[in-house]
């Protein structure tokens, strides 16, 4: 536990906390550009990328072994992961732009594809002699154990100009996420920005295979974003509450992975970006499980009051104990069920609201259907006040609809 | 100034840059999805101030019209000109209000978001919303009646209140020139007033408006110009000399009955 403090706390040596901080950005960089990629509905083309790093991987090291002996020099293989992601995301494109396949047909096909081939390549290099290969299968799964010093800098440097280069595209990114078309008659090029965010999803999954690992840096670029939609309703925020998810992430999976030399990264990070997304789908107070609880508890008080008012505006008796007890609670009834003054106005008004609702439900059936809490909340909370206005002047030219009966 | 629509050059290969004052003009455009044309051949010339009304039946291109103009879609052939400019150069001065099913509308933004991307190009590129972005926005909420919306998220919305937001996200933008894709589809007839009267509201003050539109029943109301559209351009000008049984019978064929045109073509 002890050791574990220390190197939450960056005091287990250098060379750790080196390691988990550079994690802990590439994690902020990977949840923010995934925001995006989320948004823009291709969430799947991370998968796609990410295996198709493998055979460019392979390729790299088996021509760096062929050079110098050793293969394993991260720049090198960063850039053969890179090539062979960029061209995996060429054929993913070209395949839905050029031929009847659908996207998610077209992300198959490249990824099993590409995974193949890298895996034969990594066979290959198994049958090798030279190029000192222990640790190359730390790509597949995420490995930090023994990085070297000048590779943490390396990711942490590239992870942090990733994030700013995300920083700097926020604005086209949220216009082209939400409304392609409009963006484009804004002046926005759609396809370069589009090609910028696949981009920068590709450099945070080659930057991120040493940390994560090529089978599960998806998780990293889809939990985060996934999670944090549940705790705003906010393009800005919601790429900001993703970027921290999976950097708290990314620095609790690289602590606990330098504790114990046989647990790899990338499996620690997902699992704890997991639990992030469970804590988040459970307690978030806009969207999760439980907030949907209460509001359905809420719902239901609401409903009770509006039909208990309702019988009193009428002067019907009222039985229901539930209904009684949220009157007395509101102060509308005395404990012998007789209205109050503040129980007559608040009668009043929703039948009021009442016949605005009944109106409303007649002149525009459709849009009444469609419209939530239908007949429970104040209709003022629903329509803009012109509309109210204008069934309010029907309402007067009707009718008594205001007399109201106790 | 020359007389507009009598200029119309058959050709139609120098028209767009003929008409400088003109908010839209295009010439000799053809779109086509595939091998199959959706347009063919049309020459127009939006007279400046004109509320227009882009008419026709499903599937004449009238969506596309204005989408080809604008760039979205890849035009086959023909030249288009913004006030006089390449569109590329004056598309700031064009506000676009595209159909409401373009949008995905579980999208975490909320209604001042929305209305806040219109004022894209003032806050620039790096800097964030301030204060005066906001207030701006509020105005433009408020001139459609959604100020006690701002902080809804877009998807808790009606319809009508959809398209109002989508309205005052054009207001943002302070355009010359607004095009609408068939702004009143789906919406209540309350909220079809208030964006009309924002639309005549604009016009009055030198604005042009054009709107792809499907209710010919309320178009000698609303619009003075109309273009008539069927794979080609039937006839364009204003409502009280085009809006007429002879080009809305050629336009629409068997699809309208007499008695249907008759009630509500001009003369």
């Amino acid at each position: 536990m002890n050791g574990f403090l220390q190197a939450l706390l960056l005091q287990a040596g250098y060379n750790t906390a080196l390691v988990t901080v550079g994690a802990a950005i590439l994690g902020a960089s990977a949840g923010a550009i995934g925001s995006f990629v989320l948004l823009r509905k291709r969430a799947l083309v991370s998968d796609a990328i990410s295996h198709a790093t493998l055979p460019g991987l392979a390729l790299a090291f088996i021509i760096m072994a062929g050079l110098s002996g050793d293969g394993r020099w991260l720049p090198g293989l960063m850039i053969g992961a890179g090539i062979s992601a960029g061209l995996g995301l060429l054929v993913v494109d070209w395949l839905t732009a050029r031929t009847r396949l659908a996207e998610d047909a077209a992300i198959g096909a490249v990824l099993s594809v590409f995974f193949g081939a890298g895996v034969v390549l990594m066979t290959v290099i198994q049958t090798l002699q030279t190029g000192r290969q222990a640790g190359l299968s730390g790509y597949l799964l995420g490995s930090t154990a023994g990085m070297l010093r000048s590779e943490a800098q390396i990711i942490a440097i590239a992870a942090a100009v990733t994030g700013l280069a995300i920083f700097l595209l926020r604005r086209p990114f949220t216009l082209v996420c939400f409304d392609a078309e409009y963006a484009a008659v804004r002046g926005i090029n759609v396809r370069a920005t589009d090609l910028a965010m696949m981009g920068l999803l590709m450099a945070v999954t080659v930057i991120g295979l040493k940390v994560a690992g090529l089978v599960l840096i998806v998780a990293l670029t889809i939990i985060p974003p996934v999670a944090a939609r549940f705790w705003t309703d906010r393009p800005g925020r919601m790429v900001v509450i993703a970027a921290m998810i999976g950097a708290v992430a990314a620095w609790l999976g690289a602590v606990v992975s330098s504790l114990d030399r046989g647990l790899p990264t990338g499996s620690l990070i997902v699992l704890f970006s997991f639990a992030l997304f469970v804590v988040s789908m459970l307690l978030s107070p806009r969207r999760g499980l439980l907030a949907g609880i209460a509001h359905r508890l809420r719902f239901q008080g609401l409903v009770h009051e509006r039909q208990g008012l309702i019988a009193l505006a009428r002067a019907e008796p009222i039985y229901d104990s539930q209904t009684l007890r949220r009157l007395k609670a509101r102060g509308w009834i005395r404990p012998d069920g007789v209205a109050t003054l503040k129980g007559r106005a608040a009668a009043a008004a929703a039948q009021r609201d009442e016949a605005r609702w009944s109106l409303y439900r007649n002149l525009h059936p459709e849009a009444a259907a469609g419209s939530p809490s239908q007949g429970i909340r104040p209709l003022a909370e629903v329509l803009p006040p012109d509309l109210i206005a204008d069934l309010d002047r029907r309402l007067g030219a009707g009718s008594d609809f205001h007399e109201v009966r106790i | 100034m020359k007389p507009m629509p009598e200029l119309v050059a058959q050709d139609g290969r120098t028209l767009a840059a003929d008409h400088p004052e003109s908010p839209l003009a295009i010439a000799g455009m053809t779109v086509s999805y595939g091998d199959k044309p959706v347009l063919f051949s049309v020459d127009f010339v939006t007279p400046p101030g004109a509320m227009l009304a882009v008419i026709g039946p499903n599937g004449a291109g009238k969506s596309t019209l204005i989408k080809a103009a604008l760039g979205i879609v890849p035009r086959v052939s023909g030249k288009v000109t913004v006030f006089g400019a390449p569109w590329r150069d004056a598309r700031h001065r064009i506000a676009y209000v595209p159909q409401r099913a373009s949008v995905d509308w579980d999208f975490p933004a909320t209604v001042l978001d929305v209305v806040l991307m219109g004022q894209y190009r003032e806050i620039g590129f790096l800097r964030f919303a301030g204060a005066r972005h906001r207030s701006r926005a509020m105005e433009c909420l408020e001139r459609v009646g959604m100020q006690g919306f701002a902080h809804r998220q877009i998807g808790q919305l009606s319809g009508g209140q959809q398209q109002r937001v989508f309205l005052a996200r054009a207001l943002a933008q302070q355009a010359d020139l607004y095009v609408m894709d068939e702004p009143f589809a789906g919406v209540d007839a309350a909220t079809e007033r208030a964006i009309i009267a924002v639309l005549k509201d604009l016009n009055a003050q030198g604005k042009t408006i054009i709107c792809v539109h499907h209710d010919l029943a309320t178009v000698q109301d609303y619009f003075s110009h109309v273009l008539i559209l069927n794979l080609r351009k039937i006839a364009d000008g204003p409502v009280s000399a085009t809006f007429t049984p002879e080009n809305l019978q050629s336009a629409y064929g068997g699809r309208l009955a007499v008695a249907q045109i008759d009630r509500i073509a001009v003369g």
